[in-house]
């Protein structure tokens, strides 16, 4: 697709916020505001907005009406949207083909306003937030097959394609994922989607202890059963998933598989057995339910319009017990996923030190710690994403390779970039 | 294919090879920098043999702290890197440079840490992709990606090229299963990106190394995630009377819900080849055989082979065959496996393509390759990946001929750019190296390129570290060589290799 470099659109400048309904508006917009130096916002629907440093910018580009879908080839297992197309109409869509994107995202509308806004596509990836069935099908970015977008000089460029296999020149999908808007406005994202599993099943186990529900996922994890789930609630959270199947409302672990009917059934039976389970109390949600009780977990509702402060820790598996128990020293509600290596962590009161003391504890455990809810004071003077010198080196020249005179979001990951 | 064109040789660095290896040797062990013509000769090419050429030094590391002194040095000098690992790469990314100081990381072999409880390996880079399946087998686990020359070619090659392999289809290239690595650039700077913990935050530096061959970075430790090995697996042998039958079974199955860990289709020309030198039991009168393999609980692969079965019956299958056993499933790949050495039978040469297709579109492809092997009066045969389109056709050729040589190069680029054409890519899993440099303008225009060549300058301002792969030299959409065997006989014969 070729760019036509010099087409002038009928933008007005003098306004603050541009919504842009084609590629040729975000490249007059980029170019104006490259020459002018002045910083842009890059806005999708919102769902996220609120993660990341403040920073100040002079523009809003507002992507909500850059939406559609280009085209979605089911047999070919990808789909091409625009940048702000609501993930909720692309999931929609492959719903009718009984297709959906594996990575599970999540849904922070619950969190930040109480009622579900799954965002825009180009937010989803912007941000690189995978949700439950992460340490089996990945990331993401790992479902990013190609992209289109616009650099910081207004340049349109492009990276991957719509094939599952392609290694031609540099992974660059896999470096605008997570980068929160900072290196390149997207415009179109090639995304690989899967079939839906024929059925899922969930496992669940009332247990209200870390370490008996550590040691049921760590197994599960590591046994032929292929689970695609593995959460752990404690027991001020039980109460929130009131389902028929679900027969207690203490603390619970919950286990998901889902295949074919037959094997999730004999994988179910198997997980049981290897678990040892015979002695605990257990319900098994069936297809529905288990859609429920999973959807409830990507979308964080046991902290809907939560008031206090949340963290997301991401650790080794080995190390969450450790540092569960050491956050205990804090007022804090907390629970588990991807199996045991994501902590979801709201703590009632947070300052600068004891932040500080958190992010030592976790960064020992060799795990890294996103502040995504913080009071606004707290907010102004922390470091919501962290790095070492090396690699704020390194991606302050990335960040110029994009982006050289850092009007994309400039600082809203780290001062400076 | 002579006719390579390659980054300018510094005669300076040339006229001080003997104080450039003399300051070497201060910097490692004197015993590990290697600068005798027939000391250096075993480097001068990789799996693309077509290439040749002598490096100026070969420097053998033990630890990256020398790793780091080696680059900080040359950096310093300006001299230009090329870090190599099995050296089993079919795409030149770790052909040296006349003037270039060869970084073979051969001497970091060893395993770690292997941690079960995170479920993951970390490795020294140059310990090959099958040891790691090796070193947690009896515990009941692997590594997935299996690129075909897994017995040799080492984990951190296949980081640098993003190594496929048959089930990446199901379990995703290298890329997906790739936790951590640490990495030193070309300034020394030594960092680690990724780790035990997934999605490292901030920007994802693990992505952008993985599959740069070499470009941004010399790698010095892997750590990769490990599965449960399945515990069923089976295959199914079917045959087609079209290869629009096969290629619309393909589709079928994968709309129908079911990813198989692996699925291949040959056509007849290598049906009939690969059967005649492996005894394979392929239905040789098929004008298109695939090899479908489904893995996992053994009601979950009953299923799926019964659906698959069901849906090749639709598409009108010739021949189907179900695995009975562990050795009949091996026996169905040990054809497509030799896929190489039975093509070696057929000509004096061949070269192998590496082209990524939409599955849909194989039917399309195929009659073009055919088109254009009538048009070069060339043979071909053609391996396909079909679960992931990646497409292997072997054109035959005979290199003592230059005229059948360059009717061969010809013939390969054109088949590329088609396969861009109708909305693939150049290369599925081979990498670009300086075997399809010159083509990268038929996927990307000059702001894409510039865009990555932006990149590279960001971490290696003075484009020292592997310079002449990967993008174009001569800036024109020049047809070069592909992976060429004369007489059968690759570097490393024995390796299966795709």
């Amino acid at each position: 697709m070729e760019e036509k470099q010099n087409s002038q659109t009928s933008l007005d400048f003098n306004q603050n916020i541009f919504k842009p309904t084609s590629r040729e508006e975000i490249v007059e917009i980029v170019k104006n505001c490259y020459k002018k130096n002045i910083p842009l916002e890059i806005n999708g629907l919102k769902s996220k907005n609120k993660i990341g440093r403040n920073f100040q910018s002079e523009k809003t580009l507002d992507l909500s009406e850059f939406k559609g879908i280009i085209d979605y080839k089911p047999e070919e297992l990808y789909i091409k949207v625009k940048a702000g197309t609501p993930l909720k109409e692309i999931i929609e869509e492959l719903d009718k083909n009984n297709q959906q994107l594996a990575f599970e995202p999540n849904d922070f509308g619950y969190l930040f306003s109480g009622e579900s806004n799954s965002g825009s596509i180009g937010g989803v990836v912007s941000c690189n937030f995978a949700g439950s069935r992460r340490f089996k099908v990945g990331s993401v970015r790992d479902h990013i097959l190609g992209f289109q977008g616009i650099n910081g000089k207004g340049e349109t460029i492009k990276s991957g394609g719509t094939v599952v296999k392609n290694v031609t020149g540099y992974d660059l999908s896999k470096l605008v994922s997570g980068s929160f808007g900072t290196l390149t406005i997207l415009t179109e994202l090639s995304i690989k989607v899967l079939p839906k599993p024929e059925t899922g099943k969930t496992l669940i186990i009332k247990n209200p202890h870390l370490k008996k529900a550590l040691d049921f996922l760590g197994k599960a994890l590591s046994s032929s059963t292929d689970p695609s789930g593995g959460v752990f609630y404690p027991d001020y959270f039980g109460k929130n998933f009131v389902l028929n199947d679900l027969t207690h409302d203490g603390g619970l672990t919950a286990i998901r598989i889902e295949g074919p009917i037959n094997s999730v059934d004999q994988r179910l039976k198997r997980l049981s057995k290897e678990l040892s389970l015979l002695d605990q109390e257990l319900s098994i949600l069936d297809n529905e339910q288990s859609s429920i009780f999973w959807s409830r977990t990507k979308n964080l509702e046991v902290f809907k319009k939560l008031e206090s402060n949340l963290l997301r820790i991401v650790l080794p598996i080995s190390e969450t017990l450790i540092v569960i128990q050491k956050l205990k020293s804090y007022d804090i509600k907390y629970f588990v996923d991807w199996g045991g290596s994501l902590i979801w962590a709201a703590f009632e009161t947070l300052n600068a030190k004891i932040l500080s003391d958190i992010k030592d504890i976790v960064k020992k455990h060799q795990g890294y710690i996103t502040l995504i809810k913080i009071e606004d004071d707290l907010k102004a003077s922390a470091d919501i994403f962290t790095i070492d010198p090396i690699k704020y080196k390194i991606s302050e020249k990335i960040k110029r390779s994009f982006d050289p005179k850092r009007i994309f979001n400039p600082g809203k990951m780290y001062t400076g970039i | 294919m002579s006719s390579l064109q390659m980054p300018k040789v510094d005669n300076s660095i040339m006229s001080k090879k003997d104080k450039i290896a003399l300051d070497l040797r201060r910097i490692i062990n004197s015993k590990n920098v290697l600068s005798d013509p027939n000391e250096l000769r075993p480097f001068e090419t990789d799996g693309l043999t077509a290439y040749r050429q002598m490096p100026l030094l070969v420097v053998m590391p033990e630890t990256v702290e020398e790793v780091s002194q080696i680059l900080k040095y040359c950096n310093e000098n300006k001299i230009k890197v090329v870090p190599r690992g099995a050296g089993t790469g079919l795409s030149g990314g770790s052909m040296p440079l006349e003037d270039c100081v060869l970084i073979a990381m051969g001497k970091f072999n060893k395993i770690i840490e292997i941690d079960y409880q995170n479920r993951c390996v970390v490795t020294q880079p140059c310990v090959t992709n099958l040891a790691i399946t090796h070193a947690v087998q009896d515990k009941g686990f692997y590594y997935a990606p299996d690129p075909s020359s897994q017995i040799a070619c080492s984990i951190g090659g296949n980081v640098a090229e993003n190594s496929g392999g048959v089930h990446s289809l199901k379990y995703g290239a290298t890329t997906n299963n790739l936790l951590g690595i640490e990495v030193v650039l070309m300034d020394g700077t030594i960092t680690r990106f990724g780790g035990k913990a997934m999605d490292a935050e901030g920007y994802d530096f693990l992505g952008l190394m993985t599959g740069s061959e070499g470009l941004l970075g010399v790698i010095t430790e892997v750590t990769v995630k490990i599965l449960k090995s399945p515990e069923v697996v089976k295959a199914a042998l079917v045959g087609f009377p079209s290869i629009e039958d096969a290629g619309n079974c393909v589709a079928q199955i994968i709309a129908e819900g079911c990813i198989p860990a692996g699925m291949e289709i040959m056509d007849k020309a290598l049906t009939k080849a690969t059967n005649d030198y492996s005894k394979a039991g392929y239905p040789t009168d098929a004008e298109a055989m695939m090899i479908i393999e489904f893995d996992g609980t053994e009601h979950e692969v009953e299923a799926y082979i019964q659906k698959a079965k069901e849906i090749a019956e639709k598409n009108n299958s010739s021949s189907l065959k179900i695995s009975k056993s562990n050795e009949e499933r091996l026996k169905f790949w040990a054809g497509r496996k030799a896929a190489f050495p039975a093509c070696g039978v057929l000509a004096p040469d061949y070269m192998c393509m590496d082209g990524s297709i939409p599955r849909g579109k194989l039917a399309e492809v195929l009659n073009e390759i055919s088109r254009l092997s009538k048009k070069y009066n060339l043979p071909v045969a053609n391996a396909f990946h079909a679960g992931d389109g990646n497409l292997h056709p072997l054109i035959m050729f005979d290199a003592n001929d230059k005229e059948s040589l360059r009717k061969c190069e010809e013939f390969g680029a054109d088949i590329l750019k088609y396969c861009v054409k109708v909305g693939g890519a150049l290369t599925g899993e081979h990498g670009v190296g300086i075997e399809k440099r010159e083509l990268m303008c038929e996927a990307f225009n000059d702001r894409d390129i510039q865009q990555q060549l932006t990149i590279k300058v960001a971490l290696d301002p003075n484009s020292l570290l592997n310079p002449g792969k990967v993008y174009p030299i001569l800036r024109k959409c020049a047809e070069e060589g592909r992976v060429h065997v004369h007489g059968g006989k690759t570097k490393f014969p024995d390796i299966p290799r795709f």
